[in-house]
């Protein structure tokens, strides 16, 4: 098995991980991390997946980047705001859908 | 842009500008509104008349704009139209003249008159159309402005009135739509034309065509009020007067008649829709539709409604007149019975705003406290029931003759019943107006002084419109009365260019 | 770079960065003089754009000379033209709005006009994106940008809509980030150009993966049905030059995406199997009726407007069954700039009726509505183009699609289309019956700056009017398409 192919699975098992704490957890914290996770995930498919010539592409690594920058930029909003709703609410939790 | 087209553009013109400038006017401003009102009524009567005279003389006015590749706005003056145009443009003068007197003091007044422009604009609109993408657009227009009419004054009665009203038309428009659509769809256009547009489909359309005819008359039997579709009329009787007079003479149950004469003419041709078997079909509800109005009509106490159900049964006599025998038809429906029912709702509207009458029962001895107003309002009603002298007597004989001539003795059978429905449910009234004693009235507004019985702006109009009734029964065969322009009609455009 | 910024392609893309950069370093709550005045700048670059894209056909520009694939490309065809003069024409009068709406100093406001050109240059850049990955960037770059926005009123429930918001839009755009690494996987490369055909050649599994993970994500972030939860508390809770922004053009974006990718890349997998077209307009069905009932049990002015978005959106997806020929796009388009230019206008004169009254309830609109006749007017042209009613942009919109719909023997999605009018009139009426009700409650109205009026009006009137003429955006959608 290539390099390129181990990070490719080790990517698509993180990335269903990250989703689904995106979706299941509640505490903010733990669900910007979690998106975090799929980020991960994403990025290494994309560097595992058109590495398999043992050649470096070099446009992935470029994509990479950029998607850690924004990635970095997301999770800053969400810190931010989670502390900004912290503050109000004394609450680390998203509050129900009001039905209006 | 050429004189002709922009002769088009200026009759809609005519009322759209006054209506955008009055909506912004403050609701002190009345000399100012006032003079924009009949400024525009003037013009576009004047503007009127020059296309009457273009028409005569065989000239032809049309405007295209192109809106989608392939899909045109398109406006014609033809001599169908014109004759719709023409009533529409007279009879706008009047109303706004009754509504002027009327509203006088009331409040949202620029509201009113705004959409009170729109609405005309909308039914010039309808007249002018030149393919039915164009007509649907003013069809929808009218049911827009004629809405804040309805509701016009606020209360939870109006404001139901005016929901049942919607319900109604926004769902006949999406029939129509669908029918529009779909024919366009099959054509690729949807002008009309003399002797009908669909013949030239094959034969394997013949299922789709039955199909899209019931859409287009449901669609458009809903504004002319066709059993069972009629539903939102009697309800729509909340509106103030003029509204009420506007809206049975003039502009939303004329223009679904209106509609369907353009469809059974221009768009199917009524040979072409008698090989369908599609006119029994209409003529049968339209005979339906007269009875039934005419029935409902003889147990309402409240007077407007009795007019309202007494509308639903006259304009099927267009419709019938429309499904069996010919245009000439038409005209006794759109002109006659416009002038005539006019008449009625002015004075309805009389006795209320002068004595607080509104029921049948409220009546007794009214003719001797508003002798002008009920010498008016019985002419219209005599006219109704097709007594001799007046327009009703010409649009009866006609009908009458024409079911003799279409083999269709059982429409005779059915406008001999209606008439006797219509004095069934008229007489009475003018009973009591002339001959029973007067006691109170339920309210006195307007004290009589001397020979005036009520304001100069409400007596006007229905005078006027009055004398009208008689003048078309009596010169039906001058060459000016409308009798004539309808021969006009029948010779240029479905007698000589049919195949 | 003077070069570029007379280019309208990078300089549609730069000069809202350049003014949301210079309003950031003016100071809070500032900025809204060189904004209006370079979004008119914008937009005059659209006409021309339009009229060269009309002449010449698609026009690109390579990003510092380098080209793909280490560069980033600017494409223009009619399509993204289009998108693109929908946006400007939104945005200017917003802009104007936006600058009379927020008091100078409002706390609310501070960031207000940062957000809004970064906003733009993400959603110019995503229109004139040519490769998967820079749409990727773009579409990051939209959602943070609209997320802020959500954010800045500053209350708690402002805050928990935006984080929802934040959440759903990041995964969105993470299930679309890995299709387009499963998609640079099988083939080298996010060229949309280039991919188009080597799709067509050859798609293993894997890449039917990575489109239906694309498209499903970007379903997400157009609150398509039944993704929508996220936005009606995003939309109706911010501020209402927000709220027309985000209704208006954001939720366009990924619309925008998902057709770019239906007709081109994904255009071999879509064809697989006839029923697959009927997945997204069984849930724009879906939409158009959850969402048309939200709306009319709404008891909240702008809830009422959000859900009625919902609907709207749902229509846009109506069309995927009758892409096969260019009236279904022109359809989908018209419907686009009807709901944009509509509901824009519907949300700014929400919000001069809230300012009015100072509270958001239907029911206590009634004094406010016949006081600002002005204000109720715009609403109702926008209102008459959301219930597709002549003569309006949204009556064409749905006259195209009934007759794409007959055209290709859909009859189900013409009576869908139907429907939707009719219950559309259902909420926009519960509105404007307030206007007339009889027992107006006398309340004492705030006193409202005539240039919110106007603006409301403005994209109100732009909505009607574009139902008269619709020719040449038409003629816009033929360059470009292929099928």
């Amino acid at each position: 098995m290539s390099t390129g192919l181990l990070f490719a699975l080790v990517g698509a098992a993180l990335f269903p991980m990250g989703v689904a704490g995106l979706l299941v957890q509640r505490h903010l914290l733990r669900r910007i991390l979690a998106f975090n996770l799929m980020g991960s995930g994403a990025f290494l498919i994309l560097v595992g997946l058109a590495q398999r010539q043992d050649v470096a592409d070099p446009v992935p690594q470029a994509m990479v980047l950029t998607g850690i920058v924004v990635a970095v930029a997301a999770t800053a909003l969400a810190l931010a705001l989670t502390r900004r709703l912290y503050a109000l609410t004394g609450r680390l939790e998203l509050p129900d859908v009001e039905h209006d | 842009m050429s004189t002709n087209e922009a002769l088009l553009l200026a009759v809609l013109a005519s009322s759209f500008l006054p209506g955008l400038v009055i909506f912004i006017l403050p609701e002190q401003q009345v000399a100012l509104r006032t003079t924009l009102n009949l400024l525009g009524a003037f013009s576009k009567l004047g503007l009127v008349i020059v296309l009457l005279a273009g028409v005569y003389q065989d000239q032809t006015y049309t405007f295209r704009h192109v809106v989608l590749p392939g899909l045109e706005l398109a406006l014609k003056a033809d001599a169908l139209g014109l004759l719709f145009i023409t009533l529409s443009a007279i009879l706008w003068l009047l109303t706004t003249l009754y509504a002027i007197g009327y509203l006088e003091g009331a409040p949202h007044r620029s509201r009113f008159f705004g959409f009170f422009s729109l609405c005309v604009t909308a039914t010039m609109g309808i007249a002018m159309a030149g393919n039915l993408f164009t007509f649907f657009i003013f069809y929808e227009l009218l049911t827009l402005s004629t809405f804040p009419l309805v509701v016009h004054r606020g209360t939870d009665k109006a404001m139901q009135g005016g929901t049942v009203y919607l319900r109604y038309t926004l769902f006949g428009g999406a029939l129509l739509l669908a029918g529009i659509v779909w024919l366009h769809h099959l054509l690729g256009h949807t002008e009309f034309a003399h002797a009908g547009i669909v013949a030239s489909l094959g034969a394997e359309h013949t299922g789709s065509l039955k199909l899209i005819f019931l859409l287009l008359i449901a669609g458009i039997g809903v504004k002319a009020a066709l059993v069972p579709l009629h539903g939102w009329l009697p309800q729509a009787m909340v509106a103030p007067a003029p509204v009420s007079a506007l809206l049975h003479a003039v502009a939303v149950v004329k223009a679904g008649a209106f509609g369907i004469a353009r469809v059974v003419y221009e768009v199917y041709g009524v040979e072409f829709a008698q090989s369908l078997n599609l006119l029994l079909p209409l003529a049968l509800v339209a005979a339906i539709t007269i009875l039934w109005g005419s029935l409902r009509a003889l147990f309402q106490d409240d007077l407007k409604k009795r007019l309202a159900f007494s509308t639903v049964s006259q304009v099927a006599y267009i419709a019938l007149g429309l499904a069996l025998f010919g245009p000439v038809a038409t005209v006794g429906g759109l002109v006659h019975q416009g002038i005539m029912k006019i008449t009625l709702f002015f004075c309805a509207g009389n006795y209320a705003e002068t004595l607080g009458i509104h029921k049948v029962s409220e009546m007794n001895g009214a003719g001797r406290r508003m002798p002008l107003t009920t010498l008016a309002f019985s002419i219209a009603a005599l006219g109704m029931m097709g007594a001799p002298f007046t327009a009703g007597a010409i649009s009866k004989a006609w009908l009458m003759d024409g079911a003799e001539a279409a083999g269709s003795p059982w429409a005779v059978w059915v406008l001999w019943t209606s008439s006797l429905l219509n004095a069934a449910y008229f007489l009475p009234i003018l009973w009591r107006a002339w001959f029973k004693e007067a006691k109170t009235w339920p309210h006195e507004h307007i004290p009589a002084r001397g020979w005036r019985e009520t304001g100069w702006l409400l007596l006007l109009p229905p005078l006027l419109t009055a004398v009208a009734t008689l003048a078309a029964g009596i010169f039906a065969d001058s060459s000016i009365s409308p009798l004539a322009w309808a021969q006009l009609i029948t010779e240029r455009e479905y007698l000589t260019r049919q195949p | 770079m003077t070069e570029a910024l007379l280019d309208p392609l990078p300089g549609l893309i730069l000069l809202p960065l350049a003014w949301g950069i210079a309003a950031f370093l003016l100071g809070p709550g500032r900025g809204a003089a060189p904004a209006i005045v370079t979004l008119s700048l914008q937009f005059l670059f659209c006409l021309q754009l339009t009229h060269q894209v009309l002449a010449d056909g698609p026009a690109t520009h390579p990003v510092g000379g380098w080209g793909a694939p280490l560069g980033i490309d600017l494409m223009a065809d009619g399509l993204a033209t289009a998108m693109l003069l929908l946006t400007q024409a939104v945005a200017l009068p917003l802009a104007v709005y936006a600058r009379a709406y927020f008091r100078p100093g409002a706390p609310e406001a501070r960031h207000f006009w940062p957000l809004f050109g970064l906003l733009l240059a993400g959603l110019n850049g995503l229109f004139l994106s040519a490769d998967l990955f820079n749409v990727y960037v773009t579409l990051e770059l939209v959602g943070l940008a609209a997320v802020g926005l959500v954010a800045m009123g500053g209350g708690a429930g402002q805050i928990a809509a935006a984080l929802r918001y934040l959440f759903a839009t990041l995964l969105g755009s993470g299930a679309y980030l890995l299709g387009v690494a499963l998609i640079y996987g099988s083939y080298g490369s996010v060229s949309i150009t280039t991919l188009e055909p080597l799709v067509a050649a050859h798609a293993p599994t894997l890449v039917g993966l990575a489109g239906g993970l694309m498209l499903l994500g970007l379903m997400l972030k157009t609150a398509l049905f039944p993704f929508h939860f996220w936005l009606p508390p995003a939309h109706g809770g911010a501020a209402a030059p927000v709220s027309a922004l985000l209704s208006a053009l954001v939720v366009k974006a990924s619309f925008y995406l998902i057709l770019r990718l239906w007709l081109g890349p994904l255009a071999p997998l879509s064809a697989l199997h006839p029923l697959l077209p009927w997945l997204p307009a069984l849930l724009g069905t879906a939409a158009i009726f959850w969402g048309s009932w939200k709306a009319i049990r709404a008891l909240r002015l702008k809830m009422m407007i959000a859900y009625s978005t919902v609907a709207q959106l749902g229509y846009l997806f109506l069309i995927f069954p009758l892409l096969g020929a260019l009236g279904g796009l022109q359809a989908g388009i018209m419907q686009a700039f009807a709901h944009g230019l509509a509901k824009a206008a519907m949300f700014a004169a929400a919000g001069v009726l809230i300012k009015a009254t100072g509270q958001d309830t239907i029911a206590g609109l009634a004094g406010a509505a016949q006081k600002l006749p002005l204000t109720l007017f715009a609403f109702g042209l926008a209102g008459v183009t959301l219930m597709g009613l002549p003569p309006s942009a949204g009556f064409l919109a749905k006259w195209q699609l009934i007759e794409a719909a007959l055209g290709q023997d859909c009859w189900l999605i013409a009576l869908v289309a139907l429907a939707g009018g009719l219950l559309a009139a259902v909420y926009v009426f519960r509105v404007l019956r307030q206007a007339f009700l009889l027992t107006a409650p006398e309340s004492s109205l705030q006193p409202v700056p005539r240039s919110l009026e106007w603006a409301a009006f403005a994209l109100a009137s732009a909505s009607v009017l574009l139902g008269l003429r619709g020719v040449e955006l038409m003629q816009l959608l033929h360059v470009g398409w292929a099928g």
